[in-house]
């Protein structure tokens, strides 16, 4: 039975993983670049609904959408005003800046919020019961957890019927693989960029206040290692792969939970790290990273 | 005849080379004008140029009666001039089909279906291969892509680079019938190829570029015989 407490542990773990991850991805994706800032992003999007929820006293479903629909716009000012400027430069220069943005949303964060821990409102009660109780109370499955997989579900079916059906989804495709290509059949790489993020951040949003929901302690902090975990996740199913990003954030959540429990709770991170490198160095790409040949 | 493309005095740049030293030219409507130089020559340059993938930093590009110099590639589409790239450049992992639906990106979807029916009959290899991705076929097959893609998007002028690059002699051959055909069909094309004689063969005008500069110009007929671009092209 702790097992089963386990599994389902690490699957919403691993699916808060696998949502921030398919932000990592899509960008990398269609941007080739890594933003850093996505992490900060799902911290700015926990605090939103915090502050609608916690402080205004609002409905939690109010809180939801106003983190996402703040996190979008702020994911495309974000691109706009500092990775645009950048599409031509070195890709070191777009890396820094990235991090540059990531350490802005935190400080301007800690201005706004401030610096202490504050604990994000438990949002998912149902009848008075924040999960379910299974055999005889031996196994329960918080409502949290429920949500959190059915929605990682959800946006996967989502993404991959836009990317496959739709006039902009195609578009990323192509974007994704050859910029130039993708100009001269008419698509408006600028905006495809602008969208991607868009959905990037949305995405972060969600991710944030599902994260916060079951892990409530919300700093300013609070998106950076799970946006390296993420990150990480991404790398490790193939990053640009939006099946990858799904499978790398399911497997490292469940590797993390099941370190934790049997192995090392001190170590559970570096264990999984070395995970991770021996998974990359047998397969360089990731998981399902596709391989590309360099044209000449 | 009208003009469709007018090219007075471009020059480009790569950083600090020089690379497209004032050329002019011009495409009537109906026509097949050849480029054609050597490897560097700065030809691809110029394709790219009109296209808006690059910048002329003095000089004006006219396009059915229109300055395109400093319009954004993807609204130069729209407009009507197709490029077909140099290496092909075709969507890798996509499908054949999902291919030729993105050269109809700026299309309405209300005619993609006719406009696919019109490239399987012209290239009936795509149409047995359409649900394959496109980075499993052949050279040939993927020049016939690339040609249909760029045909999707009924352009009023076609540009090709170098079409028959890497191709073996036959294949070359079945690609310049389809150009004389398209030709026939009435699409204006510019032919941008290394390949002189094949490319002087079926072209009406043809200029020659040389290290970035228009050295001759002339019909295709009077290319292929004058002497120099007997010596330098088509050995001796």
């Amino acid at each position: 039975m702790t097992f089963l407490g386990h599994l389902v542990t690490g699957l919403s773990l691993g699916a808060i993983y696998a949502i921030i991850a398919l932000g990592y991805t899509m960008v990398y994706g269609i941007a080739k670049m890594l933003n850093f800032a996505h992490g900060d992003v799902i911290m700015v999007g926990a605090f939103v609904c915090f502050t609608v929820v916690s402080s205004l006293e609002l409905p939690p479903v109010l809180g939801i959408i106003l983190a996402v629909i703040l996190c979008t716009v702020l994911g495309i000012i974000i691109e706009r005003l500092a990775y645009k400027p950048l599409r031509q430069a070195p890709s070191l220069a777009v890396l820094i800046t990235a991090i540059g943005v990531s350490y802005l949303l935190q400080n301007g964060a800690q201005l706004i919020w401030g610096a202490s821990p504050k604990s994000f409102p438990s949002m998912f009660n149902f009848g008075g019961e924040n999960g379910i109780s299974l055999f005889d109370g031996q196994l329960n499955i918080s409502y949290v957890a429920i949500i959190t997989v059915s929605v990682c579900i959800i946006i996967m079916i989502a993404l991959t019927l836009f990317t496959e059906k739709t006039r902009m989804g195609k578009a990323m495709r192509a974007c994704s693989e050859d910029k130039a290509a993708a100009q001269l059949m008419g698509v408006n790489v600028n905006q495809t960029i602008s969208v991607t993020f868009a959905i990037g951040s949305a995405l972060a949003a969600v991710a944030g206040v599902l994260m916060c929901s079951a892990y409530p302690a919300l700093s300013p902090t609070t998106g950076s290692l799970p946006g390296i975990k993420a990150f990480t996740a991404a790398v490790f199913g193939g990053i640009g792969s939006i099946p990858g990003a799904l499978l790398g954030g399911i497997l490292l959540g469940l590797i993390e939970t099941f370190t934790k429990a049997y192995i090392t709770t001190d170590l559970s991170d570096a264990i999984v790290f070395a995970v991770l490198i021996v998974v990359l160095l047998v397969k360089p790409s990731g998981l399902l990273g596709k391989y590309v040949p360099e044209k000449v | 005849m009208s003009e469709i493309l007018r090219v007075e005095d471009i020059n480009v740049y790569y950083g600090a080379i020089h690379a497209i030293k004032g050329i002019s030219f011009h495409v009537n409507d109906g026509e097949i004008v050849t480029l054609i130089g050597a490897n560097g020559a700065g030809k691809s340059t110029t394709l790219q140029t009109v296209s808006g993938l690059l910048k002329a930093k003095s000089g004006k590009i006219t396009f059915c009666g229109e300055d395109i110099g400093h319009v954004v590639p993807h609204k130069i589409v729209e407009k009507g001039l197709a490029q077909c790239p140099e290496g092909r450049r075709i969507f890798l992992q996509m499908s054949v089909q999902e291919n030729l639906e993105m050269g109809a990106y700026t299309q309405p979807n209300s005619g993609i279906a006719a406009d696919l029916e019109m490239v399987y009959d012209l290239f009936p290899r795509l149409k047995e291969r359409r649900k394959q991705v496109a980075g499993t076929l052949s050279g040939g097959e993927q020049q016939m892509l690339a040609m249909g893609r760029a045909l999707m998007s009924h352009p009023k002028l076609l540009m090709l680079d170098e079409p028959s690059m890497g191709l073996a002699p036959i294949l070359v051959e079945q690609i310049f019938d389809i150009i004389k055909d398209l030709h026939k069909k009435g699409t204006t094309i510019l032919l941008v190829e290394q390949n002189a004689q094949m490319a002087l063969s079926v072209a009406d005008r043809a200029y020659v570029l040389e290290t970035g500069s228009i050295t001759l110009s002339g019909t295709g007929a009077e290319l292929a015989a004058s002497d120099s671009v007997r010596k330098a092209y088509l050995g001796g």
